[in-house]
């Protein structure tokens, strides 16, 4: 089931590359490259450099006792990508990216973001590697993740606004990609998610990758050959591709949680696998959330990185597979999850991550006490502090 | 732009078109997310949603134009548009309203399969881009594909208008031509506004000029009851540059 490396760049039918002329060279030289450097013993040795002792990998797998306690079903343990320099997952693939437009000899680095993780994780890749980021941003973002900005713009990035559409990840990403048409001689996109044309959704994948396979060794210290379960958020879908990949040739039952915001029937979410249809965006045929005109509707989350109405390919593929199911939750139990693992734990998770914490919270309570159920915990919270308050107060 | 700034106002602006002598209508259907778009055909698209624009009203604005003319029409839009829709079924009632061809900014030859097949069954034209970092055998593959015309955009960058013309821009056009042996006729779009960039366009080559943008802005200026006289205007001098 699982596609190494499709030559044709679909995962069934999903995946492939629409683009504009313009970026065709680009997208082969990235693909050249990147088949050239994935498997290079220098490459790697260097990305594992940079992982290790400036990012902070590996990332504890920690048995969360309180919590598990508190719900009293099966045993929950954190995937702490909480902890990496940045705090989140992103890193790990800004690293591998940066490093690779370093050997294609590209001098001007552009890249999107939603939450700001990523533009956060890329600004720190591009400082420490001596790359010049400029990074895009939804107007609507750059003010509910305002702290990111200023943490960009002190990195020496340079933030560019997007005020087209809805203001948001699906914007920036459309700005991202103009930029680069205008650009494409010395410029390299590098872009967030596991999303986009052939080849990022399977380079993305194979840089986060390293979540999984950690899991997979670290589960060992806890007597078990592979975890019961697996849980992580999908907006793009890197984390949770990260994670899921190296299991699903294993029994782990896996499962992806997207934003349901104020209820799938409200119309105001981001589930794009749970209610989309198909469709083409930003270079990929994949699940999408639109309109009965093939236009592509507004999505609302709580959490900035998961607002987006499209979502990686193989994600796509493995739904239609039914090998990964796909669940949501609700802006209100991911506040709830929010708040249940900032007390019992101590941990503040990003609202990203609430969304799988939201879920395992559910699960737990379903499984006997000697599952093991992981969560990827892809990010910290401090970003959404101030977000969180308002909606506790807007609540009262 | 269909449905920008009103329905009523494109129907003008075809007239005017007709009127002033254009050889090829293209109507440009909006996509929430235009990605080989700039800012003059982003804001219209925009605005076009926002006044409830369906492809419904395209086919009756293609109807509509058949009975006044038999000018040669193209639909430009975006891949999730006609997939949607389904190639097969969309392009049937295109041809059948009255459509030539389409031109689709974000569908490459390695994945127009279906599209090609829907398209030859109901004898559209399948316009393709190609951009001047196109490698050769790549332009090869592609005009082997292109029907009606082979669509050249003139700069690295998104549609919009340009000031200079670049010297890449020329060297494209040559290398294209020579390649296209004048099997197919090609068209050089993206950036076009004035009279004068036709003019070297067409001394270097091009068998057709693309102004898409710069419409737009004089539609956009202009009082609705003159939009018709204003773009005949517009176009003569643009025709006038070809000779
Ligand atoms: C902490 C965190 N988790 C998850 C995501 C969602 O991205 P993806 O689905 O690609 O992991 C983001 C995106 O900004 C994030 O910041």
């Amino acid at each position: 089931m699982k596609i190494k490396f499709p030559k044709d760049g679909r995962f069934g039918e999903f995946g492939g590359k629409y683009i504009p002329e313009t970026l065709v060279p680009a997208i082969e030289e990235l693909e050249q490259s990147y088949l050239k450097y994935k498997n290079d013993s220098d490459f790697k040795k260097e990305l594992n450099y940079y992982l290790t002792e400036y990012a902070g990998r590996p990332t504890p797998l920690y048995y969360a006792k309180n919590l598990t306690e508190k719900i009293g079903g099966a045993k929950i343990y954190l995937k702490r990508e909480d902890l990496l320099h940045g705090g989140a997952h992103k890193i790990n693939n800004t690293l591998g990216q940066a490093l690779l437009a370093k050997r294609m000899k590209k001098t001007r680095i552009i890249a999107e973001t939603g939450a700001g993780q990523h533009g956060v994780a890329t600004a720190m890749a591009c400082a420490a590697l001596g790359l010049k980021a400029e990074v895009y941003m939804g107007y609507k973002d750059t003010i509910r993740q305002k702290l990111n900005v200023f943490r960009m713009n002190m990195l020496g990035c340079e933030v560019h606004a997007v005020k087209a559409g809805s203001q948001t990840l699906k914007d920036a990403i459309n700005e991202a990609i103009r930029d680069w048409i205008t650009n494409v001689k010395d410029t390299y996109y590098l872009l967030g998610s596991a999303v986009g044309p052939h080849p990022y959704p399977v380079m993305v994948r194979d840089f986060q990758a390293v979540i999984g396979e950690e899991i997979k060794q670290q589960i060992k210290d806890f007597g078990k050959k592979t975890p019961d379960t697996v849980i992580a958020c999908v907006g793009g879908g890197s984390n949770a591709i990260g994670t899921f990949y190296p299991l699903v040739d294993t029994d782990t039952e896996i499962i992806g949680v997207e934003a349901a915001g104020q209820g799938l029937k409200s119309g105001h979410h981001s589930a794009t696998l749970s209610a989309g249809t198909k469709g083409v965006l930003h270079g990929m045929m994949t699940y999408l959330l639109q309109d009965s005109e093939g236009q592509i509707q507004e999505t609302h989350s709580i959490s900035a990185g998961l607002d987006y109405p499209g979502v990686g390919p193989e994600h796509s593929y493995f739904k239609d597979q039914k090998r990964i199911q796909y669940v949501s939750a609700t802006d209100k139990e991911v506040i709830d999850a929010f708040l249940m693992l900032t007390r019992t734990e101590g941990i503040i998770p990003a609202l990203e991550s609430s969304h799988a914490i939201a879920e395992a919270i559910k699960l737990a309570k379903k499984k006997p006490k000697s599952d093991t159920i992981v969560v990827t915990l892809s990010g910290r919270g401090d970003k959404d502090v101030e977000v969180v308050q308002d909606y506790i107060k807007n609540s009262k | 732009m269909v449905g920008y700034p009103s329905h009523k106002d494109t129907l003008s602006a075809v007239r005017g078109l007709i009127e002033g002598g254009a050889d090829i209508i293209e109507l440009g259907f909006p996509f929430s997310d235009p990605l080989a778009d700039g800012p003059v055909i982003q804001h219209a698209s925009t605005i076009s949603l926002e006044k409830g624009t369906k492809m419904v009203q395209f086919l009756s604005l293609v109807r509509q134009i058949r009975k006044e003319s038999q000018i040669p029409l193209v639909l430009m839009t975006y891949t999730n548009i006609l997939y949607h829709k389904g190639y097969e079924k969309f392009f049937k009632l295109a041809k059948e309203a009255g459509l030539d061809g389409i031109i689709t900014p974000d569908m490459t030859v390695e994945e127009s399969k279906e599209y090609l097949k829907a398209a030859k069954k109901h004898n559209l034209d399948t316009i393709f881009l190609v951009s001047p970092n196109t490698s050769k055998s790549r332009l090869q593959e592609i005009v082997k594909q292109t029907t009606g015309f082979l669509y050249l955009v003139a700069v690295f960058g998104t549609t919009g208008v340009q000031n200079k013309i670049q010297s890449y821009t020329i060297s494209a056009l040559q290398n294209t031509k020579k390649i296209t042996r004048g099997k197919v006729p090609v068209g050089i779009g993206f950036g076009i506004s004035t009279p004068s960039d036709i003019k070297s366009y067409v001394k270097h080559g091009a068998d057709a000029a693309i102004v898409g943008s710069a419409l737009i802005k004089l539609i956009e200026k202009t009082p609705s009851a003159k939009i018709q006289s204003a773009v005949a205007k517009f176009t003569r001098q643009l025709k006038l540059s070809t000779k």
